[in-house]
């Protein structure tokens, strides 16, 4: 049996919307699977169909080898029958019981000393120990979040499903959790699928994206293939590349490609499937900024650049360049006091050819 | 007043009351959480005896359930007794005539339960009806409490069904509305009085309970 969770499904709206999912994931081990992509898009919805809160009209949902869905068969298992976890966006705490009863809330079949035992295990994990007789309304909204994780893990489910699981939080809060989230997911050992509208948030979590635009997945991979290597225009902006521009590839050098790109040329690695018009993508991550060439750089790609605009954006500055073509840079505050940036100053933007990533146009 | 109507309205309130929670729940829980289109039929089936009056539904029952009709009879076979004019028959016009006053405040109480409680009840694991036990009725009980404390005041003060299907028996189907009206024909203010005062005074504590639950729920 294949240790596998398979994805195959149309689910349709009566408004004539259609959301149609297919992924592979590994269903025995810890791994974070992110639905990216904008509100609206049918993430959720997939979401919704894996935990069988909603039932597709067409298609196959499989754990493990067991089929939890299948349309032309008519299995449909209840969430009640699939043992999985799930994450409500804004937590869904039972405001009638404790924070003890609603981690507890789930293992009614146990007997009364081993759910204690459980429960007290998830209160020190969860760092909640202390909470056991507050109401939800009682506690902060990070506290909440770590109850409700609390509430589903306490089941040991064989698949976690997270709704947006940060964005009910505060800005600073939300900052922290993320990082600390992975890791303190990491210790169960069960495969994850996450939703969220967030790029920061799929960068920090996700070892597989998935994104999704108007009910189809555009694109599945890495977060580094996803976000560096868009496979088309439309993922590029729902990714947020900073910079797309059209371009010409206009011929080849030592086996890279040489793209015009509003009057510059630039060194791309050689794609294979574009002809002549192309779209380049380049992130901000990796316009490198310096005040002279340094003439030691392996870099390819160095161009004169006046800068237009310095945005702070959290702890990164966001810098728009002209450089022929409108550039976005993204420094950290510490770089960027270096280089001590002001509007109309010019500066050299290196790029490396491999961070330059061709999309087919037209 | 009248002791023997007091004890028969106590009665036939009582069993309305029982009958329309036990019935009304579920029928109020699938109404509540029924995504079938054809939905706003029922609510409206439901809703009809706010609206109609209440001679119209005593009348169509009469026929229903009279002596001549095929329900009439087989009950008649059956107990050697008819349904109208006697507290079944009573009981049946209440029942029909306060569903109204049960349904539609649990109704309104379970839609305003979070979908997403009851959601979460179910992936972790709880089955539908320890769902409704354990996550809807906590959230929503004092909707449901006002609905059964309506359903009884009305039924209380109900008259013109119960004239229509029950007559006006002594002891057997006399409620206690039907004898102020009893008592305003023979020109006996003092006992109509009484029983009105009764009435209301009863009506309007019964309200003031209701309010009182409602703005709880509303807290909760």
């Amino acid at each position: 049996m294949s240790e596998e969770l398979v994805v195959d499904f149309e689910k349709r709206f009566a408004g004539g919307t259609t959301i149609r999912a297919n992924l592979r994931r590994p269903a025995r081990e810890f791994n974070i699977t992110v639905l990216f992509g904008p509100s609206g898009c049918g993430k959720t919805t997939i979401l919704r169909s894996l935990a069988g809160l909603e039932r597709p009209e067409a298609g196959e949902i499989r754990f493990n080898g067991e089929t939890w869905f299948d349309a032309q068969q008519g299995i449909f298992r209840t969430p009640q029958a699939r043992d999985i976890g799930f994450l409500f966006q804004d937590y869904a705490l039972f405001p009638h019981l404790t924070v003890a009863q609603n981690i507890g809330f789930g293992l009614r079949a146990l007997a009364k000393q081993e759910r204690t035992d459980r429960v007290d295990e998830m209160l020190r994990l969860f760092e909640i120990t202390g909470l056991e007789s507050r109401y939800p309304n009682q506690i902060s909204g990070g506290q909440q979040q770590r109850v409700a994780l609390a509430r589903v893990m306490v089941r040991r489910p064989r698949l976690l499903l997270l709704d947006e699981p940060l964005s009910a939080l505060d800005a600073s809060l939300r900052e922290n959790l993320r990082w600390e989230l992975r890791r303190l997911l990491g210790e169960f050992r069960v495969p994850i699928v996450l939703v969220t509208h967030d790029r920061v948030e799929a960068i920090a979590l996700a070892d597989q994206v998935v994104v999704m635009e108007q009910g189809v997945i555009r694109q599945t991979g890495s977060v580094q293939e996803v976000f560096t290597r868009p496979a088309d225009l439309s993922v590029a902006k729902i990714v947020g590349t900073e910079t797309v521009e059209p371009g010409r590839v206009i011929g080849t050098e030592d086996g890279l490609a040489v793209v015009q790109v509003g009057g510059v040329e630039l060194l791309a690695l050689l794609p294979e499937h574009i002809k002549e018009d192309a779209y380049v993508c380049i992130r901000g991550e990796e316009v490198v900024l310096q005040r002279h060439v340094d003439a030691l750089t392996s870099v390819r790609n160095r161009l004169v650049a006046r800068v237009v605009s310095i945005v702070p954006e959290g702890p990164m500055v966001r810098v728009g360049l002209d450089c022929g073509f409108r550039l976005t840079s993204l420094v950290t505050r510490p770089a960027c006091e270096e280089l001590r940036l002001q509007i109309g100053e010019e500066v050299v933007a290196m790029l490396k050819a491999p961070a330059i990533h061709l999309i087919a146009r037209g | 007043m009248d002791g023997a109507a007091l004890w028969l309205t106590l009665r036939l309130s009582i069993a309305t009351t029982a009958i329309l929670t036990l019935v009304g729940i579920p029928l109020a829980w699938w109404l509540a959480n029924t995504r079938w289109r054809g939905r706003f039929l029922i609510e409206a089936v439901v809703a009809l005896p706010l609206v109609l009056p209440p001679t119209v539904l005593g009348f169509y029952l009469l026929v229903a359930l009279g002596p001549h009709s095929p329900v009439g009879k087989g009950y008649e076979a059956l107990t050697g007794s008819m349904i109208p004019f006697t507290f079944p028959g009573l009981l049946i016009g209440s029942l029909l005539y306060n569903l109204p006053f049960a349904v539609r405040p649990f109704t309104a109480a379970f839609s305003s339960v979070d979908r997403r409680m009851i959601e979460a009840a179910w992936c972790l694991g709880e089955s539908r009806l320890g769902t409704f036990f354990r996550v809807a009725l906590p959230l929503c009980w004092p909707g449901v409490l006002t609905g059964i404390v309506l359903t009884f005041a009305h039924a209380i003060g109900e008259f013109g069904v119960v004239l229509m299907i029950g007559g006006n028996i002594p002891g057997v189907t006399r409620t206690l509305s039907i004898t102020i009206y009893d008592d305003v024909q023979s020109l006996d203010y003092a006992s109509a009085g009484q029983t009105a005062l009764f009435l209301l005074g009863f009506a309007f504590v019964v309200l003031c309970l209701a309010q009182l639950l409602s703005r709880r729920g509303a807290s909760l």
